[in-house]
């Protein structure tokens, strides 16, 4: 029963959060440079979420398999590798690390 | 029905490119998707649960936390905290992309429940094309929920059968996708500054704040982004 409760809290909850942003949206005039603004503050949120979800877990340093991984998307993604290219080298950067025994 | 509904929201010819990039970043969040199920089964979760959560929710990182916490028997309160918590980042986001799909009432209701972190990337990576920026965020939208509900639901019934997502090391292809999407944008200068500050203060404020916040704080970062210089800035 509570994870029912559960379910329905977060899914009305989350509902509400993306809402919301589009609603401040609305609130504000746009102008050309506070439109920049806004894009470059998601741009900046999406970076630190994959800085932070690469460096840490738990709470803790995630060890050197997954920043490995994700760099080397990264690097492959700078030249310009298409998308698929980048997955697949980050994920099998991180799996070969850790089947090498690199935490 | 979906697809008189992108035609009727000036789809046509599909980006064969953008399908592309799609079908890597579906293929991952298939296994997330499938990993989500099958832990909650492991949990004593039933599958109509933990696919009530995808199909309600829609937002991994929560979905875990919240599910996670919730079968450690930490509390109801704990677990839709720290989930809601998580997905405060989606304020920013919403400001970002919300124009996209504000425009009819359906647009706006289905729109709102696709916001996640990659319709938002491929949004903003589609650049000042409002065309191109409206097709990504509605492929990326709606591909992620089928293959997130789909995968929830296998992973429930026969999650055993796959191969953990940190073996396969997935957990390093997500990020590595969204920062690819990210990566153009910090070509500006100015977006890139504010970038540095902004993950600067996240990991700084990682290790003693709840996680969701940290990200949130990120936007700071564009204090650098100065008051503007008018004229100029258009013209360049």
């Amino acid at each position: 029963m509570n994870m029912l409760i559960a379910i329905a809290a977060l899914a009305a909850g989350t509902y509400l959060i993306r809402l919301s942003g589009a609603l401040l949206r609305k609130r504000i005039t746009l102008s050309t440079h506070a439109e920049k603004v806004i894009k470059a503050g998601a741009m900046v949120v999406l970076l630190a979420l994959t800085v932070t979800s690469s460096l840490l877990v738990d709470g803790g340093f995630a060890g050197w398999a997954l920043p490995a991984g994700v760099l080397i998307g990264g690097v492959l993604a700078w030249r310009r590798a298409p998308l698929a290219v980048v997955v697949v080298a980050a994920a099998a950067t991180t799996a070969l690390l850790r089947l090498a025994g690199v935490a | 029905m979906p697809i008189a509904f992108f035609e009727r929201h000036g789809f046509r010819g599909l980006d064969r490119k953008l399908l592309r990039d799609i079908a890597a970043l579906a293929a991952g969040i298939l296994i997330v998707g499938i990993s989500f199920g099958a832990i909650a089964t492991s949990q004593g979760v039933p599958w109509w649960q933990s696919s009530a959560m995808s199909l309600f929710v829609y937002a991994g990182a929560a979905q875990f936390a919240t599910m996670g916490i919730m079968t450690a028997g930490g509390g109801l309160v704990a677990g839709v905290a720290a989930g809601l918590i998580l997905n405060l980042r989606h304020i920013p986001y919403g400001m970002a992309v919300g124009g996209i799909y504000w425009t009819g009432l359906r647009s706006k209701l289905i729109g709102t429940h696709l916001l996640i972190d990659q319709s938002t990337a491929f949004a903003l990576a589609a650049g000042d094309d409002p065309r191109r920026a409206r097709q990504a965020f509605w492929t990326v939208g709606v591909s992620l929920f089928l293959v997130w509900n789909v995968g929830t639901v296998i992973g429930a019934f026969a999650g055993q059968l796959v191969a953990d997502p940190k073996v396969l090391g997935l957990d390093a292809a997500l990020p590595a996708i969204l920062l690819a999407l990210v990566m153009p944008s910090l070509k500006d200068r100015r977006t890139l500054l504010a970038g540095v500050l902004g993950t600067a203060v996240a990991l700084a404020t990682s290790f003693f704040l709840p996680a969701g916040i940290p990200v949130l704080l990120a936007v700071i970062g564009v204090v650098v982004m100065g008051k503007g210089t008018g004229k100029k800035e258009e013209t360049a």
